[in-house]
Order: structure tokens, then sequence, then C-alpha cells
């Protein structure tokens, strides 16, 4: 579904991504996992086409992206969802207005239908009689779980996580994580989620992929990259510096 | 000698490029024009943002440049015996230049620097990110709706101004400075003329083109997180501000 061939991508004269391969495995929780500032994000953002490689091919369903028209593209973006690092709630709505954004530009449902589906998603992700608060006033776990209600509106087939856990304490995470699980489980959707927290990365993943120096190092299950002895992905588990 | 040349042009190309992506951002927002989506709702609530919104402060800009033009023009007619030409002398500077500018500028700081502000927030916070992954895109959502906004009100804005401005001239001319109020009211209806008052309309469009598309252009490409948005702010305050005077001057030649 999601296929990365040879992607290439650089700012000024850091190179970000190099010659980057990666299969992202239909139906499960991808985990790419990779130091801060390392080209997740970058790598994340390339999946949806928010950037564009300098060469390579973003396969989406057999589609390369990288080409492709604002117009094409857009009919692309509706099978993803997206959660970013700070939820990125529009400020200027309310919790029930952020949620109901995809649906009200997207379907010809009627308001009442709406507002049905905005209190189903919402309390899929634990939050009820929060719909009419603003983004400022929720904490930031709240705030992440409006971001997956409103990433998961349309039931969309593929759904990314930028650093879903970050700044969150270790309840809150844990919460963060479950709900992933359950939100895969209950919608078979492709989840891919950038994350530098290893904890987190073990509790949720049927898939880990390594981005190191601009490239996919290692890719398998948890208990594969565990068993391996590669000194830079030991060294990244165990938090310790890495040093080429 | 290179060196010199190199250091000098830089910031020439630096502009250069700065307007090339301004007309751009304009090209990109007009292909959008006759594109469905039509977000009715959210033009209106930008109209009544740059128009209602700005009310207040044109209001009294408008009436204080009138007075102050009666003012000094009385002072200078007052020298050849001219006083009768202060209601036409503050009626032409009203329609022809000052209504249309001084309005320019202040929605420039008022509605241009919020949009500076708005857009600079959302994307640093991602939330253009988001918008564009939603499938919505957000040049037709977010931009397109201010400079609708800003072309539709600023004609408007001026025209309550340049009443404001002539009324605040009167009160001060007949009130203060004790001109014939006949006198005040015929030589204004005598020495302007409809084109005055439509050019001056016509400029005001064109401003309120500049000062939207100016403050959405330094928001949308906002870096560097809260300094950005600051720094993005005052640009776009500045330019905006530069830019009306600058087209006001190249206006006024071609319609005047």
């Amino acid at each position: 579904m999601i296929k990365l061939v040879q992607v290439c991508k650089a700012f000024n004269s850091q190179v970000i991504l190099d010659k980057l391969d990666l299969e992202i495995e239909t139906g499960k929780i991808n985990v790419i996992i990779g130091r801060s500032g390392g080209g997740k994000s970058v790598l994340l953002k390339h999946m949806i086409g928010l950037i564009k490689p300098d060469s390579g091919q973003i396969l989406i369903d057999g589609t390369d992206i990288s080409s492709l028209g604002e117009q094409k593209l857009n009919q692309v973006r509706k099978k993803f969802g997206m959660l970013f690092q700070d939820a990125a709630l529009f400020d200027s709505m309310t919790v029930g207005q952020n949620v109901a954004f995809p649906l009200k530009e997207h379907t010809r449902l009627p308001a009442k239908k709406i507002k049905a589906i905005v209190d189903e998603k919402l309390r899929q992700v634990g939050l009820t009689d929060v719909d009419h608060k603003m983004p400022s006033e929720l904490s930031g776990g709240m705030r992440k779980r409006v971001g997956l209600a409103r990433a998961i509106a349309l039931d969309p087939k593929i759904i990314l996580f930028d650093e879903p856990t970050t700044g969150l304490d270790p309840v809150m995470c844990n919460a963060i994580d479950q709900l992933i699980v359950d939100t895969q489980a209950a919608t078979g959707a492709t989840f891919v989620v950038i994350s530098h927290d290893i904890e987190s990365t073990f509790r949720i993943a049927h898939n880990i992929a390594m981005l190191y120096q601009g490239k996919i190092i290692v890719h398998g299950t948890p208990a594969h990259i565990q068993s391996l002895t590669d000194p830079v992905v030991s060294q990244f588990l165990r938090g310790q510096s890495l040093t080429s | 000698m290179t060196r010199f040349f190199e250091l000098a042009g830089r910031p020439i190309f630096v502009l250069c490029e700065e307007f090339g992506r301004i007309a751009l951002l304009l090209l990109t927002a007009v292909t959008w024009l006759f594109r469905k989506p039509f977000r009715w709702h959210v033009i209106l609530r930008q109209m009544e943002f740059v128009g209602v919104g700005s009310l207040t402060v044109v209001l009294i800009t408008g009436t204080f440049t009138g007075m102050v033009l009666a003012l000094q023009s009385y002072y200078g007619f007052n020298k050849f015996g001219g006083e009768s030409l202060v209601g036409a002398a503050v009626a032409l500077s009203m329609t022809r230049e000052l209504g249309p500018v001084i309005t320019a500028l202040m929605v420039a700081g008022r509605a241009g620097s919020a949009m500076a502000a708005e857009l600079g927030t959302m994307r640093v916070t991602e939330q253009i990110d988001a918008m564009a992954t939603m499938s919505v895109n957000p040049i037709q959502y977010l931009v397109l709706p201010r400079i609708i906004a800003g072309i539709l009100m600023l004609p408007l804005l001026t025209a309550i101004a340049n009443f404001v401005g002539i009324a605040g001239g009167y009160v001060v001319g007949v009130g203060f400075l004790r001109i014939n109020s006949g006198i005040f009211t015929t030589r204004i209806l005598e020495m302007v003329t409809l084109a005055d008052l439509f050019n001056g309309l016509i400029k005001a469009a064109v401003f309120g083109l500049i000062l939207t598309l100016v403050g959405c252009y330094k928001g949308y490409h906002t870096r560097g997180g809260a300094a950005g948005v600051g720094r993005a702010t005052t640009q776009a305050v500045v330019l905006a501000s530069v830019a009306i005077l600058i087209s006001d001057y190249f206006l006024t030649a071609i319609m005047f």
C-alpha cells in the first residue's frame, strides 16, 4: 500500500533521506524509530505529499504521488488521516468544529448526522462533553485525542502519527499507546507511527523500521529488532550515544 | 569591485524573489477563484472582520483627517483670500488621495497584521499542513477569502472615510473658521467630479488587494516559531504600507 523507492531529500546541502527504501505493511501498526532530528517527520510528510522528494518514488496503492498535481494529490490524501505532534487543531474552531471539519468539507451529510459522527469519534477516543470547548482549554493529552478523532473522522485506510506521545507524562503516554492499539484493532487501518520513544514503540508495534543517516537500516518485528546485534541498533535501543 | 556589486545586488535579488513569490501566491489564489467549493461563509466572515471590524478606526481617522485638512488648507488659502475653496480642497483631497490612502494604511495596520499573525501561527503550529492533509487547499480556504474581503471592503470603508472626512472638514470650516456653509458646500459640488470619487474607490480596491495579499503572504510563509510570527507581522505592515504608498503614485499618474 505504501512503498518508498530510492527516495532522496536534501535541504540546502544537508542530506536528510539518502536513497531510502521502505515498504509499509498494510493493516498493521508500523513504527519508524530514529534519533531526534534524523528525518522521521520529513519521511512521514513525504508519505502524504506535504514534501516532494528530490528523486525516487512514493507509491500509494501503486500510484507515484511524487509527480502528482495538487488536485490528484488531494484525491489520494482522502485515504489518509494524520495526527501531528501537537495535534495541530484549528485554534479558531471548537473541538466539535475541528472533528467535523473533514466531514463538512468532503461529505454532504446533514448537520445532525455530522454531529452524531463527531460524538461517536470523540467517544471512541475516550472523550465526552468536550465538543463545545476550544483547543486552548484542553490538556496536551486531550488535544492529541481530539486530533486522533479528527484524523479518523472519515474512516481513512491509512493513519500517520507524528510522535504521538512526545511531551506527555508516562500515564498519558500509556493511554495514547492503548488508544492507538485499540483504534487500529477496531478499524483495521494501516498505521504509520514515528517515534523516538523505545518503550512506547515496543508496546504498540507490529513492525519496526529504524532510520539512520538517511536510510532504513533494519526492518522487522519487535522480537527480530530486539535480537539484532548491530551496534547502531542495540546502542539506540539502550539509549546510548551513536558514533559512526 | 565584484564583491561590492555582489553585496549591492543581493538585496535587489531578494526583493525581486519576494515580489515573485507574492505574485505566485496571487496567481494561485486567482486559479481557485472559480473552482468549487465556494465557501461563502468564510468570505462573509472575513468581510465582517476587515470591514465591520475596521469601521471604528476608519471613522476616527477619516474625521480627524478631514478636520486637519480644513485647518491646514484654510491657513494657506487665507493668504490670498481663497477661503471659499477650503471645502473643495478637503473634498478633493479626501476623495482622490487621503481617503483611500489613510484608510488602507489603517486597515493594513489592523487587519493586515492580524492576517499575518493568524496565518503565521497556523503555519508554525502545523495547522496549515493539517488542512492540506485533509485535502483542503489552504490557499483556497485561508488566502482567497481574505483577498476578496480586502478588495470588496476597502472601497466601502474609503467611501465612509470620505464622508466623515468631508463632514469633519465642514464642522471645522463652517463651525470654527466661519466659512459660509453655502459657499463651502457649493464649491464641493462644483469641483468634485464622479471621476474623482470612483478613481479614489478603484485605488482603494487595489490597496485592499495589496494589504491582504502581503499580510497573507507573510503569514503563509512564516518560519521560526513565535519570533518568526512576530517578524512576519511587522514585515507585513511595513511592506504593505510601502507598497500602498508606491502604488498610490503610479495609480494617481495613470488615473488622474
